[in-house]
């Protein structure tokens, strides 16, 4: 398979967020701030990257019936590592992502990849895929974390941009989420609807 | 190579060969983050009492005290000017009434019972709204807001809603009642300290019912 285009597709046309709607928990949960849904999904890439490459290096040894419970172990492993190390040196950021990382674990967009792609090919393209579909869920949830800070509270990346009064509060509580990620699909859908 | 058979054996050695390898390098990074986080740990600690305490030479030993009826304790960190002088203390204090439940607040009461700074710990409450804590009560451009230099009347502190003298957060009257409530709850704490204090001078045995702390109830 040609690599350049099994990194890029993680982007848009088979974005997890925006196209194939996955892990909304951690999407809906963490984007309140831009840096925050940055976070959230650079540690997801971590994640996702580390457990494609070992998962399709010890495809083989794992006997079929239970692959399920050895890649989840192989998944819940890195997580953990990825928390204790984030709880050292990024304590701030821990704190404000807090729950959400344990709940990487049972996010199905990385059990998804380890299943559907890393135990079937070879270790570069998992790697290479867990690269691309682990950027594009950062890359959504930092422009979901954008929209949501700009309009509900003016700033965007902590920098503000207008008075904070005049923000839309809406947008950091729960129910913005779901709001401004309704809006980014339609506008994705739109844009590939032009491009085929 | 093939791919493993699913056969009994196959599949309790590459089970258990999973995880030991998995605990393994847990172990390692345990080992390799602890003593940062610690670290961490006590520098915010540190951080949170240089930014509620005048300045001071050193810290005494910290007293716990457990409120009546109330599960966890309160710790008082006593701080002391250049002569020994006790000058301010810093108290962790906490309330559960907050809009989301717990709410940790690090306070400085000065000798004279005046508050000298106070910084929020933990707390969960709505972004936006109830997380405005720091900022809100420590304006010092709005005194109506500012609880930093006040001292605590009889009965606590309390929000212009419920006849007391502080602004409470738009929109987040909770919060604010129940971050008054912590610093009172600090205060009353402290009180009752210098009180046995000076009366039999035994600070250190305090740990139960000295305090006449009550769960604030959760009105609306």
């Amino acid at each position: 398979m040609n690599q350049w285009k099994n990194f890029t597709k993680g982007f848009i046309k088979e974005n997890p967020v925006f196209v194939l709607l996955l892990g909304m928990c951690p999407t809906l949960g963490t984007t309140g701030t831009a840096i925050n849904g940055l976070g959230m999904g650079l540690a997801t890439t971590f994640v996702l990257v580390m457990s494609n490459l070992v998962v399709s290096l010890i495809k083989n040894l794992i006997p079929d019936k239970v692959r399920i419970p050895a890649f989840i172990v192989v998944i819940a492993t890195f997580v953990t590592i990825v928390e204790m190390v984030m709880q050292a040196y990024l304590p701030s950021l821990y704190e404000s992502l807090g729950l959400f990382i344990p709940l990487i674990v049972v996010n199905c967009i990385v059990l998804g990849r380890a299943e559907a792609f890393a135990s079937k090919n070879t270790i570069t393209s998992s790697v290479i895929d867990g690269l691309g579909i682990g950027f594009g869920f950062a890359f959504a949830l930092t422009i979901l974390g954008s929209v949501r800070e700009l309009l509900g509270s003016g700033k965007l990346f902590d920098i503000a941009i207008y008075p904070e009064d005049y923000g839309m509060l809406v947008f950091i509580l729960a129910p913005g989420a779901f709001i401004a990620l309704g809006y980014i699909i339609a506008v994705i859908n739109r844009l590939n609807k032009k491009n085929a | 190579m093939a791919k493993l058979e699913s056969s009994f054996k196959n599949m309790v050695i590459s089970l258990f060969g999973v995880t030991l390898i998995a605990s393994a390098s847990l172990g390692l990074v345990n080992d390799a983050t602890e003593g940062p986080i610690a670290e961490t740990e006590m520098k915010k600690q540190e951080m949170a009492l240089a930014a509620v305490l005048p300045e001071y030479d050193h810290l005494g030993e910290v007293i716990k005290v457990l409120p009546k009826d109330a599960a966890d304790s309160i710790e008082i960190y006593p701080a002391y000017g250049t002569d020994g002088e006790e000058i301010a203390s810093a108290v962790k204090s906490y309330t559960y009434s907050g809009f989301s439940g717990y709410i940790e607040v690090m306070v400085g009461i000065d000798d004279e019972g005046e508050i000298t700074g106070f910084q929020v710990l933990k707390h969960a409450e709505t972004p936006g709204l109830g997380s405005k804590m720091d900022d809100w009560f420590g304006n010092t451009e709005k005194p109506g807001q500012n609880v930093v230099g006040r001292s605590f009347p009889d009965g606590g502190l309390s929000v212009g809603k419920d006849g007391g003298e502080v602004d409470a957060i738009t929109a987040a009257t909770i919060t604010s009642r129940a971050f008054l409530d912590a610093l009172n709850r600090a205060h009353r704490c402290l009180n009752n300290v210098w009180d046995t204090d000076s009366n039999s001078g035994a600070t250190q045995q305090i740990d139960q019912n000295t305090s006449d702390d009550d769960l604030a109830s959760s009105e609306q």
